[in-house]
């Protein structure tokens, strides 16, 4: 049991091992290693491997499930494993597609056009034609391109991480361009704006003159509603803080007096010894001054802070107007700046003012404090002392008795004393007290100079400035100024220049013209004789030609009657040929034909000028002319008695030819028995050339017609059997003479009649 | 030519015949003459006849082979 489990084990490890690729082959070769097993512990065995490979499939599943290359690979090498997967698992998932980087791209596009575009503005700059207006150079709003730079430098880094630069070109430049300016003074945001536009257009290309000029009234037009409009808005709020501040300055000024008059009665008030109602009304009416100048004094502070507000918002407009640079606007800026300043200096000052008046009054009211309180306390110790008596210790003198009075007065002196005491101690302490005072007041004299300083210092500033910015405008003006005479004297230079230029060219085209028209002329001339020589040559061809046909066709008869006689003696050979060749045919069995002279004379007389049939005519061998030639069947009857006695005389030579010989020669004619005809081979070799042999194959040629190897064969023989088939040799040397000339003949014939019949 | 050889064995034979006829005669005639009736003449008469027409039958059986040659004698001022 041991064993088995660890042979199971062993083979689960190796199926681990081997990877989940395919489970089969482990499973075969865990077969292999399992069969040694012992018997009884088959089902254990089984048991065992029913589980790896239950785990092997469960394990294949699941990693499949994990990782789709690897199911995919499964799906490929296993047949059906893609079903079981989907039974297991469900359908694969399609490929991951690469959406990513295209969702991220359109808004980097748009941004990177943005960025192109803020890139290219400075670019477009130097670019742009002379006559565009630097209005588009500021664009529109600054926080947007702030934060387009900020996108720009992200979308840079995340280009740079990708790896490609879409070109989108610069094309909403110059009409984006001029559609910020209108939209400069709403502030709208423009990004979105240029970021369509850039998605419209497609490429810059230059603009014509008409258009330039156009655009220069537009822009001028564009600048024209800019001043009036800039120059309204500026009036118009410097109208309202002109109000609102002479608004807060009389209300400063009010608060001024108020205070001043609230000073005013609290020392009366203090100094003045009125009779108690008249205090009281005296009081009253402080109160109400008093009343009257917080509220005035708040009034006051409420304007001034509208007015400050007023005056950020000028400051502001007119910083506005700066932005949008438009030249003719500036001295109304200066002018709106001026007042701006002297406002804010007005206003600094009487703040100033009423800052004093109010210091002042703190100090008289302390003052008064200070007394009130003494009172009080004077008041309160002669209460302590004479509970009786009243306030106004004035009319006291006839209520008061001896005791009272010596009390009052010892208490007087006594007070005395102390205020004496107090005097000298406030003496001692003076210097101190002094110092510190002078002290205290330097500090507060030093911040209110420095306060003062820096206001003076910023009117100042202010003050610089303006004026700078008058001598500047000056100065500007008187250069416009020359520029426009220097551009005056450059115009009329120009117009001189181009009065000469202009005649110049007249002559030059003039001359230009008489030379075309020379040349053309020229070149009607030579091609009306150049027609003229065609037409006459053409004449002349077509005569040459019809010349020439007639020529041809007289010599095409000519050569047609000679084609013709050629014909007519190709047609007379050809006729002696075939005679000939018919009395070649008139070979009786045994006789010879007829004498072939009368035929071959035929022959000659038709064919006189023709060398090689002449030749060939005379080629023939005398004998056929005179005798005639046998026919091949008489010569092949005529071999098998040749046949007989060669083979009687087959050892008969020059050397053997003794009667003995003759008989032996006999014997083994009669004895010796060969095939009657034999093939003869392509080659022949030396037992070929034994007689018997020879003669078989001589009448195997002879019986398919071939006469001419027949005689070879016939005159390899030796002996006696050739003295005796000398005479047949003969005439089959004849007859295939005869035979050769007069194929050759009609082959000619043939030849020559064909020739004639093509004729050209 | 192939009939050559029947003239030929016709010469022969006939040659032989009247060879063989005449030395029968002949032997006979001298055996009756001068040897006493004994027949070794006619047997000899006749095998001189017999061999006469065979040798003639022979030399004319050879007669197209046969060569004649002649001796040249080379006189000694020709051969330095």
């Amino acid at each position: 049991m041991l064993r088995v489990c660890l042979k199971g084990a062993n083979s689960a490890a190796r199926k681990c091992l081997c990877g989940n690729g395919v489970p089969l082959h482990p499973l075969q070769q865990c077969r292999s290693y399992t069969s040694g097993g012992s018997g009884s512990s088959a089902g254990k065995i089984v048991a065992a491997s029913v589980l790896t490979v239950g785990g092997g499939v469960g394990g294949t599943i699941l990693y499949a499930n994990w990782d789709p290359k690897f199911r995919a690979n499964v799906e490929k090498s296993i047949p059906y494993s893609d079903q079981v997967f989907g039974l297991a698992l469900g359908p694969a998932a399609p490929p991951p597609v690469i959406n990513k980087p295209r969702k991220v791209e359109p808004v980097q596009i748009s941004s990177m056009s943005e960025m192109w575009k803020d890139s290219k503005q400075p670019k477009a700059k130097e670019v742009e034609k002379k006559a565009e207006q630097p209005d588009a150079e500021g664009p529109p709003a600054p926080a947007p391109q702030e934060t387009l730079e900020e996108a720009s430098a992200q979308v840079a880094q995340i280009l740079s991480a990708i790896g490609e630069v879409p070109s989108v070109p610069a094309p909403g430049t110059h009409e984006a361009e001029a559609v910020p300016p209108p939209a400069a003074l709403k502030g709208v945001p423009a990004a979105a704006a240029k970021c369509t536009e850039c998605e419209h257009e497609p490429a810059v290309k230059e603009r014509p003159e008409g258009e330039v000029a156009a655009r220069l009234a537009e822009q001028d037009k564009a600048e024209q509603d800019l001043l009036t409009s800039l120059s309204s808005n500026l009036e118009d709020a410097l109208g309202s803080t002109a109000k609102v501040t002479l608004q807060a300055i009389g209300a400063q000024e009010a608060a001024l007096q108020a205070i001043a008059q609230h000073t005013r009665q609290l020392r009366e008030a203090m100094e003045a010894e009125a009779p108690p109602d008249k205090k009281s009304t005296q009081w009253r009416v402080l109160e109400d001054a008093l009343s009257e100048r917080s509220r005035s004094v708040d009034e006051a502070g409420a304007a001034v802070l509208k007015a400050k507000a007023e005056l950020d918002k000028l400051r502001g407009v007119i910083d506005g107007a700066k932005h949008l640079k438009i030249a003719a606007a500036r001295p109304s800026i200066l002018a709106a700046e001026e007042n701006l300043h002297s406002m804010v200096v007005d206003l600094d000052s009487v703040v100033t003012r009423v800052q004093t008046a109010q210091s002042e009054a703190k100090i008289v009211s302390q003052y008064s404090e200070l007394v009130n309180e003494a009172k009080a306390q004077f008041q309160k110790e002669l209460n302590s002392i004479t509970p009786e008596i009243q306030a106004n210790w004035k009319g006291l003198t006839g209520k008061l008795t001896q005791d009272d009075l010596n009390s009052l007065i010892a208490h007087a002196h006594r007070r005395i004393d102390q205020m004496n005491r107090e005097l000298a101690e406030q003496r001692v302490r003076e210097q101190i007290h002094i110092d510190s005072a002078l002290e205290q007041q330097k500090l507060e004299d030093k911040k209110a100079l420095e306060v003062a300083v820096s206001t003076a210092l910023e009117h100042n500033r202010e003050q610089m400035r303006l004026e700078q910015e008058k001598k500047v405008e000056e100065t500007r003006e008187v250069m416009e100024a020359e520029m426009r005479t220097q551009l005056r004297r450059q115009a009329a230079a120009h117009t001189d220049h181009l009065r000469d230029v202009l005649k110049v060219q007249e002559q030059e085209l003039r001359s230009e013209a008489e030379e075309i028209l020379n040349s053309s002329l020229m070149e009607k001339e030579t091609e009306y004789r150049r027609l003229t020589q065609d037409q006459l040559d053409s004449f002349t061809l077509d005569m040459n030609a019809a010349y020439a046909r007639l020529k041809g066709m007289e010599e095409a008869i000519d050569s047609h009657v000679i084609a013709e006689e050629e014909a007519r003696k190709a047609h007379q050979l050809w006729l002696s040929v075939e005679a000939l060749n018919y009395t070649l045919k008139t070979a009786a069995l045994n006789d010879p034909t007829e004498p072939l002279e009368g035929a071959v004379q035929a022959i000659k007389e038709s064919c006189a000028e023709d060398e090689f049939a002449q030749a060939l005519a005379t080629a023939l061998p005398s004998e056929s002319l005179s005798r005639g030639v046998y026919s091949e069947a008489s010569l092949r009857a005529r071999f098998y008695a040749i046949r007989q006695l060669a083979r009687r005389v087959a050892l008969i030579d020059e050397t053997r030819n003794s009667l003995y010989q003759y008989f032996l020669s006999y014997l083994q004619a009669m004895l010796l028995f060969e095939k009657a005809q034999e093939a003869p081979p392509a080659k022949l070799s030396a037992e070929d050339l034994d007689t018997f042999k020879l003669l078989s194959y001589a009448a195997y040629s002879l019986e398919h017609g071939d006469l001419e190897l027949a005689a070879k064969l016939v005159n390899q023989l030796k002996g006696e059997s050739r003295r005796v088939a000398q005479d047949w040799l003969k005439e089959a040397r004849l007859t295939l003479e005869t035979k050769q000339v007069v194929s050759l003949l009609s082959a000619y014939a043939n030849a020559v009649g064909l020739g004639t019949t093509m004729a050209p | 030519m192939a009939e050559e050889q029947g003239r030929k064995w016709d010469r022969c034979l006939a040659d032989s015949a009247v060879k063989l006829a005449t030395g029968l005669g002949v032997g006979i005639v001298f055996s009756v003459l001068f040897f006493k009736r004994r027949t070794w003449p006619v047997v000899f008469g006749l095998g001189v006849g017999l061999g006469m027409g065979y040798s003639n039958c022979q030399q004319d059986f050879r007669s197209p082979y046969l060569l004649h040659g002649h001796m040249v004698k080379v006189s000694k001022s020709h051969t330095s």
